[in-house]
């Protein structure tokens, strides 16, 4: 597979980049590479001089000048894994930037859309009010307080159409350099200049404020503690060899270029150079996902989450209930009721509402009626009545929850049909929602509203319990309802009834028993769970509120992207682990190619390690130093793709990975080293 | 090999097997602060202690003040044993009026009974008076050992534990320790091994004549038959792995170790605690499927290379087949390479021992390192080498092991997608700078101190084989007190001011500098929140963990030591067999 964004020019800017990556202030951030950088310069020093005759016990010119030579790629090959996977987000960090033109904002004086005078967008400070018209671009990061209009948020989310947003309520929140198309609002600025979302998505896309994860400071520790071994192991080979000469009475020290060259090889370069690599390209998959995550951390957390809280809605059915058959009371017709309960809804403006409109044209060509004309009263859904209809002409129509109708036929002495709550009893036991019609203190029948279980939703659940990932449903439904959808989609537990306390108060308790809690969300109300969660993915049509506590947006809004966002966050850590593990395996071949070959002058019988069969000594570590450097842009795709995380247990997918990087990286460089020499000897370079 | 000699050490690692699960359970109870059969007995004894030295037996410290008391212990444990050797000769129960040991062997032999090394560069029988093998050394050796015991309970607390502040009460752990595991052990293993013949007195020196008189350059028809009160202290350098031995030659001297029955018996004590050590650390965290899974990735890594000791010496030098001698094993022969060893063990049971003492930091010998073949003394070399964490001391190898758990946890987890824990605790950046060191240490301090005496004059010549041999011996000095070990390759003169402070410092290094990041990780782990064990979480019982475990180990020893190696045992193998 090729990495889509390994462009031309993206390779072409890279080549250059890790040109300039030479700066030794660079270097140093990376110890692993720094020890090369170190060892490139000795050995180049140690060649040029023994071109001019100088150090002659360190051998042939030639031959440390190879030396040098491959060093210095490796540290190049090192600089090109990184320059390249940061290319990528450095051209789409200059699309963003683009977009952000000098824009000025109409700054209201006093909250009267009327009166604004025209300032930078730069001037702006949190808490001003600013209006924002037909075809202007929305200067800062805001909420509205006043207004309703359609925005163009491609600019951040890459989707063309566009998205309504209105004061108040869960979509209030306008993003800087988005544009409105209609109407006009007043938004009320809530970041500064150089704070605001562009702003961090620019930061993170480039790769700039990339700080470095815990697990990657961790790792890079024990690279360093590695690197500091093999110093000692090689270093201390001089004396050794020293008294080894002594002691046989024949043979050389061993030179300072050999023992670089050993040093270069035994250290953990192939992951060294590539670690960063893997973190940025990790980023760019977020980026690529629409997920713009706070902070590398988060991204990091993702790979450990042992709890997804997902909202029923939307997630794991297909947005809202739909009303899906009408079951008439004892001496009603089905066409009666469909008639009632359109006529109930007619004001009502929820999708539910709608579906049920909508059931009745198509069952029975009921058309939406203009009620203008008569004499008509709506009701609107109180969560005190829980009830909704309208009075027409002497009728009484009224839709709701079984009790709340139940109690209201029963206040006017009505009578409740036995076979009603069996209807409504069988509806709930499947997981649909039953609602009630009356005319009067006639009850007419029951509407079964039914939710719609994605396709392939249940797949992903079992993948993700095979991973050890439990998954809750979370929804405001009853028990029995609850129940019945989870039992459908195949979730390991819902939460019903749920409301931001209880919410809360799951995430607190899954977390206190140890376990890291994801969740995503947008309403104001979901805020204290967000700040609570480890990784909360915050929608980006959600509430200013709601994006401040979570530590990522998602831009398309797409609740089941927090199965991606886990993938992503494992992706990145099995990557690292791989390319550790195949990064130590090497070392056992190059002990076998290098050792015979540094003290062959001194022990002879060391020959018999020489299991390879190398032509010369010179040949042996040459090709030990070049597989060394050539493995790094190898591995490069590997690096920015990331290894494949497989839905399995941790100890299938330990088996696989220690399989292919810990074997394979034992066995690869035998081959690859005995290859390199056998192309050196047909060279004569040997 | 013979089929004896395989027989002989399948029972051994059978019959250790079998009595670590009933002592690492006592164990558990004993550092849980529960009652044991032996409560009755030495309850009362430990309130005394208690009362007389105002500990506080019920408050528990942070690991800070851990360390400090660790600390404090041994360095006031050192100086007594470094200034009863200086005025050994003004105190009592010094029948053969020794003098006063020197300055640098005195402090030396301070350290090294200080650190559970117990490296001896004197000799015994000629350089201690009773006094200070008892009081000094023989106490050392209990309290060196409980010591290790005690830093390990705190650092399986810190991973039992979950978001505490405390973990343990060293002097508490410490007593326990002592006075319920070492002591009792240690008194029935004295009367066991007395039963053998092994010396206990406190007469002087007995000289006898001898039934038939000898002549080599002279008559001679008188011999010194060294006493003093050796069981005991046998049983404790041998159960504490302590190894330092009462008489010079140690467990090879017909005294310390006269039969087969008492050589079985102290082979069994060297392994004894830390085998069982892995059984208490299963039960305190609550799983004993850990603390086996452990306990196999150790036989797994000491099984093969004992046979590997095994199989070198009996295969003998190849240079003496050339010479027509025979070294094939018949019924009244035990063929192979029969140079210093004891004709009484015969080459498995002294395989079996280089193999068990280096793998556990005991040290004791009772064959001579120094003339195994190549590869039968590059085993022994190479398992200190690799940290003495396989058994390793009585404490200190499971500590160390479990440092390279984490390591091996934190590659492996990273391979499963998740920050890596290990039972429940996330291994973070401050875990692997911890483990990471107390992995380091070891090896830095070996090749360091190789290297430096390898190009130091006054160390070149203390070296007996000046060949590639010679190197060996420097090798193997320095991986022997760099570990906390204490065996000796012997060939080399160690008594001199050079390697009295160059093995001293070691020594005193790779114990304390161990200690304290251990109790740092204790410390830290402890206050960690224990995350919840699911189908991702990377399982630490397996067998495919156990490999990982073990691939770990022997990965870090074989890649910091394979070039020493090569310049020393091993082109020593192949000069050997290429002609």
């Amino acid at each position: 597979m090729v990495t889509p964004y390994v462009t031309g020019s993206v390779v072409r800017r890279a080549i250059v980049e890790s040109l300039r990556k030479l700066d030794p202030r660079v270097q140093v951030r990376n110890p692993v590479m720094f020890v090369v950088f170190i060892g490139s310069l000795f050995t180049t020093v140690i060649g040029i001089g023994a071109l001019f005759g100088n150090f002659q016990s360190e051998g042939s010119p030639a031959f440390i000048l190879s030396v040098a030579a491959w060093l210095w790629l490796t540290v190049l090959f090192a600089n090109f894994a990184e320059a390249v996977a940061e290319g990528r987000g450095k051209a789409q960090a200059a699309t963003l930037r683009s977009m952000r033109r000098r824009v000025h904002a109409k700054k209201l004086l006093n909250d009267k859309p009327g009166d604004y005078h025209t300032v930078e967008a730069g001037s702006l400070e949190r808490g001003d009010l600013v209006l924002v018209e037909a075809g202007d671009v929305i200067p800062a990061d805001g909420e509205i307080v006043q207004g309703v209009a359609s925005v163009n948020e491609s600019a951040v989310t890459g989707e063309s159409a566009p998205v309504l947003r209105e004061a108040g309520g869960d979509f209030s929140s306008v993003t800087g350099g988005t544009q409105v198309l209609s109407d006009r609002i007043v938004v009320r600025v809530t970041s500064k200049e150089g704070e605001g979302f562009l702003d961090r998505m620019i930061a993170m896309v480039e790769g700039a404020k990339r700080g470095r994860t815990p697990n990657e400071i961790a790792l890079s520790i024990l690279l360093a503690m590695m690197t500091l071994m093999f110093l000692l192991a090689t270093a201390t080979l001089a004396p050794f060899s020293q008294f080894a000469v002594d002691a046989a009475g024949e043979g050389s020290v061993v030179t300072l270029t050999i023992l670089i060259a050993l040093l270069v090889c035994l250290i953990p370069t192939t992951i060294g150079g590539l670690l960063s690599a893997i973190g940025i390209a990790g980023m760019d998959r977020m980026v690529r996902a629409n997920v713009i995550a706070t902070s590398g951390r988060a991204v990091e957390a993702a790979g450990d989450v042992d709890v997804l809280l997902l909202d029923k809605t939307g997630t794991i059915t297909l947005g809202d209930r739909q009303a899906f058959a009408f079951l008439p009371a004892p001496g009603v017709t089905e066409q009666e009721l469909a008639d009632a309960a359109q006529l109930a809804s007619l004001s009502d403006e929820t999708p539910e509402g709608r579906s049920i409109v909508v059931l009745a044209k198509q069952k029975f060509q009921l058309r939406g009626r203009d009620l203008a004309g008569t004499i008509h009263r709506f009701h609107k859904f109180s969560a005190h009545t829980r009830m909704s209809g309208v009075d027409l002409e002497g009728r009484c129509l009224r839709k709701g929850a079984a009790d709340a109708i139940r109690r209201f036929i029963q206040e006017q002495g009505g009578a409740w049909p036995g076979k009603i709550s069996e209807s409504v009893e069988k509806i709930a036991r499947t997981g649909a929602t039953p609602i009630v019609v009356a005319d009067g203190r006639k009850v007419l029948g029951v509407l079964e509203l039914r939710d719609i279980v994605k396709g392939g939703i249940r797949e992903r659940f079992a993948e993700l319990r095979q991973m050890g990932i439990k998954t809750i449903m979370v929804t405001g439904d009853n028990r029995l309802t609850a129940a019945a959808i989870a039992a459908e989609a195949g979730v390991d537990d819902f939460l019903a009834e749920a409301t931001p306390e209880k919410k809360l108060e799951l995430i607190r308790k899954n977390q206190a028993e140890g376990r890291l809690v994801a969740m995503c969300g947008d309403g104001t109300n979901d805020a204290p769970a967000l700040a609570q969660a480890d990784v909360a993915v915050v929608m980006n049509t959600g509430t200013q509120a709601a994006k401040e506590a979570g530590n990522m947006i998602d831009l398309d809004s797409n609740p089941t992207k927090l199965i991606e966002v886990v993938d992503v966050g494992k992706q990145m850590l099995v990557t690292r682990g791989a390319l550790t593990t195949f990064s130590i395996a090497n070392d056992i071949s190059k002990y076998f190619a290098i050792i015979p070959a540094a003290f062959a002058a001194t022990y002879p019988a060391l020959d018999a390690l020489n299991i390879m069969r190398l032509e010369t000594p010179q040949s042996a570590m040459l090709s030990a130093v070049i597989f060394n450097a050539l493995v790094i842009p190898m591995l490069v795709p590997l690096a920015l793709r990331g290894v494949k995380t497989r839905a399995t247990s941790a100890a299938l997918l330990l088996r696989r990975n220690l399989s292919i990087y810990g074997l394979g990286g034992i066995l690869a460089p035998f081959v690859g080293i005995k290859l390199i020499d056998l192309f050196l000897a047909a060279l004569g370079a040997a | 090999m013979t089929a004896l000699g395989l027989l002989q050490i399948a029972l051994y690692v059978l019959v250790l097997v079998a009595l670590a699960k009933p002592l690492g359970a006592f164990m558990a109870r004993v550092y849980q602060g529960e009652r044991t059969f032996l409560s009755p007995i030495f309850a009362p004894v430990e309130r005394i202690i208690y009362k007389c030295s105002g500990v506080d037996a019920r408050s528990e410290t942070d690991w800070k003040r851990y360390a400090a008391a660790v600390l404090l212990v041994n360095f006031i444990g050192f100086l007594f044993v470094y200034l009863l050797q200086r005025f050994q000769h003004v105190l009592p129960l010094n029948p053969q009026g020794m003098a006063a040991v020197t300055p640098d062997s005195s402090f030396n032999t301070a350290v090294s009974f200080a650190t559970n090394t117990n490296w001896q560069g004197y000799g015994g029988e000629a350089t201690m008076s009773y006094l200070t093998q008892m009081l000094g050394l023989g106490a050392q050796n209990f309290l060196s050992a409980a010591s290790g015991l005690a830093v390990l309970v705190a650092l399986i607390r810190g991973l039992a534990r979950r978001q505490a502040g405390q973990i343990g009460n060293f002097y508490v752990d410490f007593t326990r320790g002592t006075l319920y595991i070492l002591l009792p052990l240690c008194v029935v293993l004295s009367i066991l091994l007395m039963s053998q013949g092994v010396a206990q007195s406190f007469s002087a020196n007995k000289t006898v004549e001898l039934l038939d008189p000898v002549t080599t350059a002279e008559q001679v028809s008188q011999q010194t038959i060294p006493l003093g009160p050796a069981a005991s202290q046998i049983a404790i350098k041998q159960l504490g792995t302590n190894g330092g031995g009462f008489f010079n030659v140690n467990s090879a001297h017909p005294l310390e170790n006269p039969t087969p029955l008492s050589n079985f018996l102290e082979l069994l004590a060297i392994l004894l605690i830390p085998a069982a050590l892995c059984y208490t650390f299963g039960r305190m965290v609550g799983d004993p499927r850990q603390g086996r899974a452990i306990m196999i990735a150790m036989l797994v890594i000491f099984v093969p290379l004992t046979f590997a000791v095994y199989l070198a010496e009996q295969s003998g030098n190849p240079r003496l087949d050339a010479l027509q001698v025979d070294q094939a094993a018949s019924a009244t022969h035990s063929g192979g390479n029969m140079e210093g060893k004891e004709v009484r063990f015969g080459i498995a049971h002294s395989a079996l021992w280089a193999a068990a003492t280096t793998a556990a930091s005991n040290g004791s010998v009772n064959s001579m390192h120094d003339s195994y073949t190549p590869l039968g003394g590059l085993v022994p070399m190479w398992l200190m080498q690799l940290g003495e964490v396989v058994f390793g001391g009585v404490g200190s190898g499971l500590y160390g092991m479990l440092m390279f758990a984490m390591l091996a946890v934190f590659i492996g987890g990273l391979m499963v997608g998740r920050t890596p824990e290990y039972l429940g605790k996330k291994i973070e950046s401050y875990e692997i700078k911890m483990a990471c060191l107390v992995i380091l240490i070891p090896p830095v301090i070996v090749l360091v101190g190789t290297a430096i005496a390898s190009v130091t004059p006054a160390a070149v010549a203390s070296v007996a084989n000046p060949g590639v041999h010679g190197f060996s011996e420097i090798l193997y000095a320095f991986s022997s007190a760099g570990n906390n070990n204490g065996s000796a390759f012997a060939g080399l003169s160690a008594n001199t001011p050079f390697y009295n402070f160059a093995l001293g410092i070691a020594m005193w290094t790779s114990r304390f500098w161990l200690m304290i990041p251990v109790l740092a990780l204790a410390g830290s782990l402890a206050a960690k929140q224990t995350t919840a064990v699911t189908a991702g979480t990377l399982p630490t019982h397996t067998p495919l963990f156990i490999t990982m475990l073990v691939g770990v180990v022997l990965m870090v020893g074989a890649l910091t030591f394979v070039p020493a190696l090569a310049l020393g045992p091993i082109v020593e193998h192949l000069m050997m067999i290429g002609q």
